[in-house]
């Protein structure tokens, strides 16, 4: 794989409004960020605080209203074009919803090599499989015979069957169990190693993110509260109140001493 | 390969193809629909149907165009002879609603075939792109939803002549905009889902989505749809049959047998009786048929 030029991500005063005059809601306000290549970075912020739709609007599917966004050093263009998409996919969520209910995972893997023409599809969807840790048993299984962490792992690898070098991760374990997302993150982290990819993870999770991401900002309400550092995170090195707030809140319930 | 084995590789959760895959998730479907005894015997009707229809010539005793003696056969009760009985014309009752089944399979499935892609696509379509494209399909489909069935059937009877030709024609335009409405109502709540938004990144088009990942879960619903309608479209031939729109004479269309019975239904009851039963019965047969159907097909329904 051949790496590609400039920095991979590059958000720099993002907006996103959602409808228009008096019920315009703005969910997105002047976020900016870069990505270095092969780095793993966080957005940590509550329900509603824009985390997911900066990850939507970088692949299309939420309108920027400002700001640019540029991937391997180049602005993206609307609507986003098929060089985009085999550079930078997605895994959603909730693997109960990103999986189309009547296909099976032959032909989720299979469809996406044949809208961009690639060859050597049986290999291509083997090693795919063989990737994520599924066996060849599960290749024409239909989603309603998986389970969550299985349904996952077809969606990572539905993100990696088009080698994209940057993958956007929406929350991508808050739908599993605690078990279940230890070994989908050790996944994410060893195909991450193995492969060079860049992430940019979204979770409202600090552990995952601690975990998982170098860097990280926080966001709130739509707006950047700050960045970190992942040893800042560790350390507890905080410089706003609402990042406090949410350290102590990750922490869980603290019984005050008497 | 014993039955049992058969069943496992069907019912397998490891299916080594997608052939397995397909069929496996028929047989699965198919047995659920076999639980329902109701649906079964709507089954059973629509196959006794394409059979009687198909194997039409050797089934029918009789002539059913030309009919016997006038001076001694005309009008006689349901005898072991004629075992509905014969018409005005001392033609075969029985001979002559055996083939009306492929004039009624004709209707049925020309409109089907008519409509259901008709529907489908206008629905799907405006479903998916939202905006511009849905207002306009969608005030089309309201302005072929206004039109009267039988008065645009009079219409084409007019410019066409009459026949059931014009008649199938006419009830398959006038029986889309329900599909399309429902395939629209479909769509809208689809393409939220995350599925949509995994294959749009994946850069794949509008066409390629709207047919293989839209319509895919859409057509259960319509199929429901359509099967319930089925009744609907066989009297609504055979009121134009009646009405004379339809079907022409000689041919032997339930409708228009009614219609001729209807001379002399105190003293020859049987006449328009026979044809009449023949409705009830399949009409019943594809209700019940589509009722099985949503259960079993309804992806809202447990599975």
């Amino acid at each position: 794989m051949s790496t590609p030029p400039g920095t991979p991500i590059e958000v720099d005063g993002l907006s996103v409004t959602f409808g228009s005059g008096a019920g315009a809601l703005r969910a997105v306000r002047r976020v900016g960020f870069v990505l270095n290549r092969g780095e793993s970075f966080g957005i940590v912020g509550e329900s509603g605080s824009g985390k997911s739709t900066v990850l939507r609007a970088i692949c299309g599917l939420a309108p920027v209203s400002a700001g640019q966004i540029r991937i391997d050093g180049a602005p993206v263009r609307t609507p986003r074009d098929a060089a985009f998409y085999r550079r930078v996919q997605m895994v959603f969520q909730d693997p109960y919803a990103s999986l189309h209910p009547r296909h099976t995972v032959d032909r989720v893997l299979s469809e996406p090599l044949a809208i961009h023409g690639f060859g050597d599809v049986e290999a291509r969807i083997e090693q795919a499989l063989a990737d994520v840790g599924l066996g060849h048993g599960f290749r024409f299984r239909f989603p309603h015979q998986l389970s969550g962490g299985q349904r996952q792992r077809v969606a990572i690898a539905r993100a990696l069957i088009l080698e994209p070098s940057i993958l956007l991760l929406d929350e991508p374990t808050s739908a599993l169990d605690a078990s279940i997302q230890a070994e989908v993150l050790n996944l994410l982290d060893a195909l991450r190693r193995r492969r060079d990819l860049t992430y940019l993870l979204v979770s409202h999770d600090l552990a995952v993110v601690a975990h998982m991401c170098e860097r990280l900002i926080v966001m709130r309400n739509g707006e950047t509260v700050e960045e970190l550092s992942r040893a800042d995170l560790r350390a507890r090195r905080a410089r706003q109140d609402y990042t406090r707030d949410l350290l102590t809140a990750s922490r869980g319930f603290v019984r005050e001493p008497a | 390969m014993s039955a049992g084995t058969t069943r496992e590789w069907l019912l397998s959760d490891h299916p080594e193809s997608r052939r397995q895959a397909r069929l496996g998730q028929a047989y699965r479907t198919w047995s659920q629909l076999r639980a329902n005894r109701l649906a079964m015997v709507g089954l059973g009707v629509v196959v006794l149907l394409m059979v009687v229809a198909l194997f039409a010539d050797l089934i029918a005793p009789f002539d059913p165009l030309r009919g016997g003696d006038l001076r001694t056969e005309r009008l006689l009760p349901p005898s072991f002879e004629h075992w509905m009985g014969t018409d005005d014309q001392a033609r075969d009752i029985f001979s002559r609603i055996v083939h009306g089944s492929r004039l009624t399979l004709m209707v049925v499935a020309l409109v089907a075939v008519i409509a259901t892609p008709i529907g489908l696509a206008v629905g799907t379509t405006a479903g998916y792109f939202g905006g511009w494209v849905d207002i306009v399909l969608m005030r089309i489909t309201d302005i072929f939803l206004a039109f009267p069935r039988l008065i645009l059937a009079l219409a084409f009877v007019a410019a066409l002549g009459p026949g059931i030709e014009n008649a199938i024609i006419a009830i398959a335009i006038t029986s889309w905009p329900p599909y399309a409405r429902l395939a629209r109502a479909e769509t809208l709540t689809i393409r939220q889902a995350d599925h949509i938004a995994a294959i749009r990144l994946q850069g794949a088009g509008s066409l390629r989505i709207i047919w293989g990942h839209v319509v895919p879960l859409c057509l259960s619903s319509v199929i429901v749809r359509v099967t319930l309608d089925m009744a609907g479209i066989i009297l609504t031939a055979a009121g134009l049959g009646f009405l004379g729109l339809g079907a022409q004479p000689p041919q032997p269309e339930w409708g228009a047998m009614i219609a001729a019975g209807r001379r002399f239904l105190i003293d020859f009851w049987w006449v328009a009786t026979m044809p009449g039963i023949a409705i009830f019965v399949v009409s019943l047969g594809f209700n019940l048929l589509g009722d099985g159907l949503r259960d079993v097909l309804d992806p809202k329904g447990t599975k």
